[in-house]
């Protein structure tokens, strides 16, 4: 178990190095003048050609690529990544302030699309080609092709503006104290709607586990044991058939962290993906850069953890 | 003799694609979606012909008018037709989707069969390549691309396509790695055939049965992308009509409340041309692979 743990950490060492790579390749590949981009465009204006040759080269700006590499590198492991063109707050600091809502919302979206998917997935399998199983489907193909803005934008034109129920947007009603009913108040709607195609994902790989689980010998066995159905169902298969989706749940953050991008953006959550979204437009490549390089490694240890998880519940995975 | 002739008939009659074409043409779904998808496509590609409007002329005396027998579902700010500009959008959306997908398949059977058939060092490099890219979110590294490009709809093509490759580069892979093995591609090699000949003729039609199906199911991938790209007006730019862009109004509350012949006509096109195409390729892959119980 320690052999293949060992393992799974040595081969994400490379994959880290080469996210570090491709997140700095994407800043080298962006306009501007990297200068203009620490100094500010009008700072450059009042210098001399001399005086912006010599703040060039004591930046390191002069240095062949690999060796800024380098330099971003060591000052991006240390939480360095940077000050943004505006505010006055560094890259790191402003990632801190925003992680706490989209942590929020992913977690509370995955939950709700777990809750609504797996269940789907069960009565999919158990009545294979019914008309149950024809309508669920449907449903989850639905859930899969629906694009999220549309969802958020039915969803705020029915129960925000002709309803009245759920607020449009935010984090909690404006000037108001902060209270616990009122975050999840304003929680329900983005949460559900990003939730909404990963349950149509659970839906479908349920679905499909299910019915290969049951078909296995042990299954048989457990029937034929005179078990409960409900028993040989709850216990034997679906335990068996949710073990795979370790791995699924875990590719499913990068998924999560993209659709926050747009829900966050049309409900105006203060979380990281509106942050990148605000960057993009102002052109503000140090804050998206550390939005990529944060949320790779995430998913890149949660992948790891996965891996390693799976193996504790897996035996067959460790011994291969 | 004529039982002969019939059992021989029988036998042409039950080729492998027939059987598959005969598994998929009884996928109600699928068929549902082929009918829709296909009504979709003509209307793209006919528009010139089909459109009752132009669909970038501007008439601002007709200002937000609601769906009426001339304009059946409305015009908008600009007093553009809507059914007009929905038709020339999805022209737009089915081009970057199919064109997306175009680039990243390609791109994931050079790297795919490389990696599987020379395998060691080659192989170790493009599947850690792999897991770099899978690691990347997708979403977020696209917009940045598009910010870096600039947006139009080449560019979104291009981002999707730069960014799709590493799972299905993952499926010729694999694929390439049990075919190898075969016993026919052994007598193939033994025979003297060069590599490339043996990766083109006894290798790669092999893989070409899961990948159109990974390829269905990413076309509909591409176009939600692309549809959610322009709704954020990184996509495709204004006055080309995108399904994605002509929603983008309705992020005004205003908008949403009062004029919802902008932005439900065009949703209702996204979600029905994807749900077609992911019927289809629900049906290709129960009708490609026999022991289809594969979800993806």
């Amino acid at each position: 178990m320690t052999k293949y743990i060992i393992q799974r950490v040595l081969v994400s060492i490379p994959i880290f190095f080469g996210i570090t790579v491709i997140v700095y390749a994407l800043y080298a590949l962006a306009p501007g003048d990297p200068l203009a981009m620490l100094l500010g465009e009008r700072a450059m204006l009042e210098m001399t050609a001399e005086e912006i040759e010599a703040a060039r080269e004591s930046l390191g700006l002069n240095d062949p690529w690999h060796e800024r590499y380098f330099d971003w590198f060591s000052r991006a492991i240390r939480g360095d990544l940077g000050y943004p063109l505006t505010g006055g707050y560094t890259v790191m600091e402003l990632l801190q302030q925003r992680i706490g809502p989209t942590l929020l919302l992913m977690a509370t979206a995955f939950v709700v699309s777990l809750l609504v998917g797996v269940p789907m997935g069960i009565v999919m399998a158990l009545k294979q080609y019914s008309w149950i199983d024809y309508l669920v489907t449907v449903l989850a193909f639905a859930q899969l092709s629906i694009p999220s803005f549309f969802l958020a934008l039915g969803a705020m034109y029915v129960f925000s503006l002709k309803l009245d129920v759920f607020p449009t947007s935010g984090l909690q009603t404006i000037g108001a104290p902060f209270s616990l009913w009122d975050r999840i108040h304003h929680l329900i709607m983005p949460s559900f709607i990003l939730a909404a195609y990963f349950a149509g994902v659970w839906a479908r790989y349920t679905r499909s586990s299910m019915l290969e689980t049951m078909h296995l010998e042990f299954v048989t066995t457990a029937r034929a044991k005179g078990l409960r159905e409900r028993v040989v169902v709850v216990r034997h298969a679906l335990r068996n058939a949710l073990l795979p989706m370790i791995t699924v749940a875990s590719l499913s953050l990068g998924h999560l962290l993209g659709g926050s991008i747009i829900i966050e953006t049309i409900f105006q959550w203060p979380g990281l993906g509106m942050l990148g979204w605000q960057a993009t437009l102002n052109r503000e490549y140090p804050i998206l850069m550390g939005i990529i390089l944060i949320a790779s490694t995430t998913v890149l240890a949660s992948n790891l953890l996965a891996d390693i998880l799976y193996a504790v519940v897996d035996p067959r995975i460790r011994y291969n | 003799m004529t039982n002969a002739l019939q059992a021989e008939q029988k036998l042409r009659v039950d080729t492998p694609a027939r059987r598959a074409l005969r598994r998929f043409t009884r996928h109600r779904l699928a068929m549902l979606g082929l009918g829709v998808l296909l009504i979709l496509v003509a209307l793209a590609v006919l528009a010139p012909a089909v459109a009752p409007h132009s669909p970038t002329k501007q008439e601002l005396s007709l200002y937000r008018k609601p769906p009426n027998q001339d304009h059946w579902l409305g015009t908008d700010t600009f007093g553009r037709d809507v059914f007009t500009r929905l038709i020339y959008a999805g022209r737009v959306s089915l081009s970057v989707g199919l064109v997306a997908v175009g680039i990243y398949e390609t791109i994931a059977i050079l790297l795919g069969a490389v990696a599987g058939y020379y395998g060691s060092k080659v192989d170790w490099v493009i599947m850690r390549a792999v897991d770099v890219v899978m690691t990347i979110p997708t979403m977020i590294v696209i917009i940045f691309l598009v910010s870096i490009l600039g947006p139009s709809m080449y560019n979104s093509m291009l981002a999707i396509g730069i960014m799709g490759w590493p799972e299905p580069t993952r499926l010729v892979r694999g694929q390439i790695l049990s075919l190898r093995e075969m016993d026919y591609v052994t007598a193939a090699r033994s025979l003297g055939l060069p590599t490339y000949r043996i990766i083109l003729r006894h290798v790669l039609p092999g893989v070409v049965a899961p990948l159109v199906v990974h390829a269905t199911f990413g076309v509909a991938g591409a176009i939600l992308l692309e549809a959610g790209l322009s709704f954020l007006g990184l996509g495709v730019p204004p006055p080309t009509p995108s399904w994605g862009n002509m929603m983008s109004s309705a992020q005004t509350l205003n908008i949403l409340e009062r004029v919802p012949w902008l932005w439900v006509p065009p949703g209702i096109a996204i979600m029905l041309s994807v749900l077609s195409i992911n019927f289809i390729g629900d049906g290709l892959r129960d009708a490609l692979d026999p022991r289809g119980m594969e979800t993806g």
